[in-house]
């Protein structure tokens, strides 16, 4: 590792875990409200990540995707899409071709998502055919066993050579902070991801509590600060898995502002993993545009 | 030895809790002070009434008659304290409360036999209708212990959850009332009592698009927010002396109609 000095810096527990609560008492209201939800919207990857998954339902997702907003809105905020959807490797081309002629990307998790406890080979294996079958962006599992027996050298190689499966599209990298246990693992962890290629770094599967919590989050923004001061390369984050609600939401975008700066502002380098998250934005913006606190009979169920 | 006597701090009801209100705000009465409640007060207990509804709903009809029984049973044991605290007539007044509540509890598993009925079809179908809770209701409440439950007893009974605005009139005996629900065996969130002022929260009530029906307490008071309540279509329901309890019930239900083929 090249950077071993910021590697092995430790993470002051208690520090971090105040700094991110105090990033929730921020007051937004009106205008800088409504900026930030839409913005929150333009940043998600609506996901369904479900054995039960189906074409249909895919396909109603993406037309969500593509129309996040639904038509009253949309007529106030033209042009609003989310960043992507994200599904199995499986859903890809229903997905593909569901959202052509939108800008909305497609991402799909592979390497034995969500366990990864396969051979390296099926793992890249998986990368290659998802990518064949059209996916933009690859979400990709750590060898969270490796990482836990200190093998930080394995771990570095499977991500190099999933980086090379993956040719033109974009790498995610998953910590699953839930199973790695220590703030300190979690930044090890995410230098090892950006050294060796990831394009953004991503807390959870979502298959696993505890999923993205602030303070795991605010580890990993540091990390992304810290490199980017050491390599001058711009790694994105997309924290995954309990974000439901427009408040959380705008706490992760007060923290990405305080901490990463307006560069980071962007669907580009940063993204919400969430399912649910997309309907609670939209009744919040409904609920700035109409004076009326919304109802989940409104809205769609996903 | 003499001693301080501790005045009580009269608390809201929402979602199971007894909480001040979040703005911090109070109102200055003879008897104590007690909450004035926010349009943040007004979303959290909708909210909370919101989230209670699916389980209270999907209870049996019996056991939701338990439950109410048992508040019968909480206020009786204080009735006392609530006689003292309603003034002259209190006694009685508390004994009528303590009857309604039993009287409701009877109604729990009967009114969908009153309700529901076979309809005639010219077909070889069997056609029912049978009532259906609304879901979540707000409700007004200014006249004493009686008038706050006559808002609230048929909502709960028939499967609704309620959100209740005690005027400050009744906002002490709310308030206590708030402590017997807390004690019964009522589901968090299935009774949410605010109390303070009718004129601040009702709007934000009204417009509420979560909220299915509102339970008034006079004309005037449904003249006010009509308009409001227009955008999801709330039923609104304006407390009239003498109606059976039955039709108090049936004013808060669906009615939701099904077909069946004979024979199958």
């Amino acid at each position: 590792m090249r950077h071993q000095r910021l590697v092995e810096t430790p993470v002051d527990q208690i520090n971090v875990e105040e700094r991110a609560a105090r990033f929730t008492k921020r007051s937004i209201k009106t205008t800088s409200k409504v900026e930030g939800l839409l913005l929150a919207v333009s940043m998600c990857d609506l996901t369904t990540l479900e054995g039960k998954d189906t074409e249909g339902k895919v396909r109603q997702m993406c037309q969500k995707a593509r129309n996040p907003l639904g038509a009253d809105l949309a007529a106030s905020h033209p042009g609003v899409t989310v960043a992507a959807v994200c599904v199995y490797p499986n859903l890809v081309e229903v997905a593909k071709r569901s959202l052509k002629g939108s800008q909305v990307k497609v991402a799909a998790v592979a390497t034995g998502f969500p366990s990864g406890q396969y051979p390296l080979e099926v793992r890249l294996d998986d990368v290659r055919q998802t990518v064949e079958l059209g996916a933009d962006e690859i979400d990709m599992v750590i060898n969270r066993g490796a990482l836990l027996e200190g093998d930080i050298k394995t771990v570095f190689d499977e991500i190099v050579q999933v980086k090379e499966a993956c040719g033109e599209a974009h790498l995610k990298v998953i910590l699953e902070t839930g199973e790695i246990g220590s703030y300190d693992t979690v930044r090890r962890a995410s230098f090892v991801a950006m050294e060796a290629g990831a394009d953004f770094i991503k807390t959870s599967t979502g298959k696993v509590q505890p999923a993205a919590t602030m303070p795991v989050a605010l580890v990993m923004l540091e990390a992304i600060r810290d490199f980017y001061y050491a390599t001058g390369k711009r790694i994105g984050m997309k924290p995954a898995g309990g974000i439901r609600t427009s408040k959380e939401a705008l706490h992760y975008l007060v923290m990405l502002s305080e901490t990463l700066g307006d560069d980071w502002m962007t669907p580009d380098l940063f993204r919400f993993g969430a399912s649910a998250l997309v309907n609670d934005l939209q009744m919040q913006l409904a609920k700035q545009a109409t004076g009326r606190y919304q109802s989940g009979d409104y809205f769609s169920l996903d | 030895m003499p001693r301080l006597a501790i005045p009580k701090t009269y608390k809201m009801l929402i979602g199971g809790a007894l909480v001040r209100s979040e703005s911090g705000r109070a109102i200055e009465m003879s008897g104590g002070n007690v909450c004035r409640s926010s349009r943040k007060d007004v979303r959290d207990a909708v909210k909370s009434a919101r989230a209670a509804w699916p389980g209270w709903q999907a209870r049996t009809a019996y056991n939701r008659g338990q439950i109410v029984y048992r508040l019968a049973e909480m206020l009786e044991a204080r009735s006392g304290e609530f006689a003292e605290l309603l003034g002259e007539g209190g006694g009685a007044e508390v004994a009528a409360s303590v009857d309604l509540l039993v009287h409701y509890a009877g109604w729990a598993d009967k009114y969908q036999q009153c309700l529901g009925t076979v309809n005639p079809v010219a077909m070889p179908y069997f056609n029912f209708s049978f009532p259906e809770p609304m879901g979540v209701v707000g409700a007004t409440a200014n006249r004493g212990l009686n008038g706050l439950l006559e808002a609230l007893v048929p909502a709960i009974t028939g499967g609704n959850t309620v959100v209740v605005l005690a005027d400050d009139g009744s906002a002490i005996v709310a308030s206590e009332f708030s402590e017997v629900v807390a004690t019964s065996d009522v589901p968090g969130g299935v009774v949410n009592i605010l109390t303070g002022l009718q004129s601040e929260t009702l709007p934000h009530l009204a417009k509420h698009m979560d909220v299915n029906a509102l339970v008034l307490t006079d004309e005037p008071q449904r003249q006010s927010v009509l308009e409001e309540a227009t955008e999801n279509l709330k039923r609104l329901v304006v407390s009239a002396p003498g109606r059976s309890s039955l039709e108090q019930i049936r004013l808060l239900q669906e009615t939701k109609t099904v077909w069946h083929p004979v024979g199958v």
